[in-house]
């Protein structure tokens, strides 16, 4: 897909509750929504649009167990004094066992809470296509502003479809409509 | 639907504010040549930052020797201060995480220049145990890495480590939760701004285009994020509170440092976030903003933690007493009565008394008062560290060892120049990205705008309704 033009047609509304009638409308006739941008997040929006609800809580916890257990592994293989491992360099400090699991809890701790965060908002980041330097084609200037941006796809439709999609957004109250090959 | 219309609940966004309105408040500060006054401050910020780097070098040229830390009082003067920089860096990662976890709509207007605060304090106060090692370039034998001295490993026991792990971490979540939240605001900086400005700008805001599935997965993210920040932010101090605590030093060795910290750690926060943000709503004109109902709502925090700080210094001293240990009574006798005594008097007048006025409504919505109160806070949660640390080690064991200490014109310098570091960079932030958060504003405005809510509200008479009749008649007319 990428290097492909696409025509994309879009109508540029001045209120996010304008939008969102809009874009009920749209399902009701059966138009296939490209995407919506808009300058805050949008609540409601989602099932509208019928976006599934994001698993980057998985990813999260995936990465915070990942945390816990480096931190649990690596503590234990140094000091030893657990059952699996002898340990790098067994130490006794203040007459504690080597393997005190009170004490690694804190360092524990932690270090899942330093990979969740660092796995999770890198993914993010990955799975969303951002990152520094990435220049993302954008439609019109004012959506991180004030415009809430709803597009369609129109690089295989018919002028007779095109003509009745700019005619859907008049009717809904869009303030601008335009078109651009991103 | 339009927006619920309260005449209860205060509104948050002053000054009938509309979508662009915000984004030219907020967005504009940044585009436009910095003010004589920011020239002034800044420049007085890097000389403050310069004697103080004097002073590192100072340090780091002739020793530790030129402090005037000593056998008996081994951590003094820069210790109190580790302690007072993370306690200030609590703040930030509160308002963000748990304000959100409450759903608090109040932090939207202070969030982001606290959440810089953050980073910038846990910077300034990295400093301190870094030099304190006496050798700063060996400091990465903190980390445990293979290595081949012996293989000789940190100490996993110890809350010195535990610290450094927590103290790491803590600014790396905090950064991390503060550049996601700012990205969309960066990429409404580069929308406006063009030539050289734009390509900067487009870099740092990561190709942002505020497409609704990436709105929903910054959402979550966010959420997941203060989630787990708001245990950290209460380990960090707590694991601080365990360098003290887990020693055997009468005065330290208390179960009551852990809450106690942490509430002073918030109490301090927010009041450099108030000292802070009163200053910079006045340089930037965000009255509209950061409004009387947030600076109150502020001053609530402050005089709920400050009365646990207040209550945890009494409780401390009658546990002494009831103890019936002598050495951990003579510890309270001597910082309530002895050598430090002024010390304790300022930590107990600035702590414990001054935020007491926050009682009296007006006075919690004075921005003077405020002002002036968040001073006496800082200083005096600055005393509380000196407290716990300077005196009790000024008296110990020993009285053969006991000794007096001031600190030295290096230290001082080095203390001096962090609040230089400090405001450079709080200065630099507040001119290369939006101090108030943008798209967080605009998310809440009809909610919270002051043309929904309170006594100016204008009910059946919505701004959106009227435009989505208006449109609608247009587009059946065409």
């Amino acid at each position: 897909m990428k290097g492909q033009h696409k025509e994309v047609l879009f109508g540029l509304y001045n209120d996010e509750e304008v939008l969102m009638s809009a874009i009920r409308k749209a399902n009701k006739q059966h138009l296939d929504i490209m995407d919506v941008y808009s300058p805050f997040p949008i609540h409601g929006l989602d099932p509208l649009l019928g976006l599934e609800e994001s698993r980057l809580h998985v990813v999260g916890f995936i990465f915070g167990m990942l945390g816990t257990l480096t931190a649990l592994i690596g503590i234990s293989w140094i000091f030893g004094g657990s059952l699996m491992f002898e340990g790098d360099w067994p130490t006794i400090f203040g007459g504690k066992p080597y393997w005190s699991l009170p004490a690694f809890i804190p360092i524990i701790f932690e270090l899942t809470v330093l990979f969740c965060a660092i796995g999770m908002t890198v993914v993010f980041y990955i799975i969303c296509g951002l990152g520094f330097g990435v220049n993302n084609p954008i439609l019109d200037d004012r959506i991180t502003d004030d415009k809430f941006c709803l597009a369609f796809q129109t690089s295989d439709l018919e002028t007779s479809a095109v003509d009745n999609l700019k005619g859907f957004f008049k009717s809904t109250g869009a303030e601008e409509v335009h078109t651009r090959t991103i | 639907m339009s927006a619920a219309v309260s005449r209860i609940r205060e509104p948050l966004i002053m000054g009938n504010k509309n979508y662009h309105q915000i984004t030219e408040d907020l967005i504009g500060p940044t585009e436009k040549a910095p003010n004589r006054m920011w020239i002034i401050a800044f420049t007085l910020s890097v000389m403050t930052f310069g004697y103080g780097a004097f002073s590192l070098c100072w340090t780091f040229y002739f020793g530790i020797g030129t402090w005037n830390a000593n056998r008996t009082i081994g951590w003094a003067y820069d210790i109190t201060n580790f302690v007072w920089w993370i306690g200030i860096g609590h703040a930030g990662t509160l308002i963000s995480a748990i304000l959100l976890l409450f759903r608090q709509r109040w932090r939207t207007g202070v969030n982001r220049a606290a959440e810089a605060m953050t980073i910038f304090a846990v910077m300034c106060a990295g400093i301190f145990p870094a030099t304190h090692t006496g050798r700063p370039w060996f400091d990465f034998f903190m980390f445990p890495y293979p290595n081949t001295r012996g293989p000789l490993w940190v100490n996993f026991d110890s809350p010195l480590l535990w610290d450094l792990f927590a103290i790491s971490t803590y600014f790396t979540v905090s950064l991390l939760f503060w550049y996601t939240g700012l990205v969309p605001d960066l990429a409404s900086v580069r929308d406006r701004a063009k030539g050289v400005r734009k390509k900067i700008y487009a870099f740092f805001s990561m190709g942002w285009t505020g497409k609704a599935k990436h709105w929903q997965r910054h959402e979550y993210l966010s959420l997941i994020l203060a989630g787990i920040s708001t245990p950290l932010v209460l380990s960090v101090h707590t694991i601080v509170s365990f360098d003290f605590a887990t020693s055997v030093i009468p005065g330290w060795h208390t179960t009551i440092f852990p809450p106690y910290f942490v509430a002073g750690a918030v109490f301090s926060g927010f009041a450099m976030v108030q000292t802070l943000m009163i200053i910079t709503r006045k340089c930037f004109g965000l009255e509209g903003y950061i409004t009387v109902n947030h600076i109150e709502s502020m001053n609530k925090v402050i005089l709920v933690t400050g009365t646990m700080v207040g209550s945890a210094y009494l409780i401390e001293l009658f546990v002494a007493w009831y103890s019936g240990y002598i050495y951990e009574q003579f510890a309270f006798y001597n910082r309530v009565l002895g050598p430090y005594y002024w010390a304790y008097i300022g930590m107990m007048g600035c702590n414990l008394l001054s935020p007491q006025v926050f009682w009296i409504k007006k006075v919690r919505r004075s921005v003077w008062w405020t002002f002036f109160i968040s001073i006496f806070v800082n200083i005096g949660m600055w005393f509380e560290r000196f407290v716990i640390i300077a005196t009790t080690l000024a008296r110990d064991y020993l009285p053969s060892s006991w000794s007096y200490y001031w600190p030295s014109w290096v230290e001082i310098g080095i203390y001096v120049g962090t609040f230089g570091l400090f405001f450079t960079l709080y200065l630099v932030f507040a001119r290369v990205a939006p101090v108030v958060a943008a798209a967080e504003v605009k998310a809440i405005l009809k909610q919270y705008g002051d043309q929904y809510l309170g006594a100016d509200a204008k009910p059946h008479h919505h701004h959106h309704d009227d435009e989505t009749e208006e449109i609608h008649q247009e587009g059946d007319g065409h």
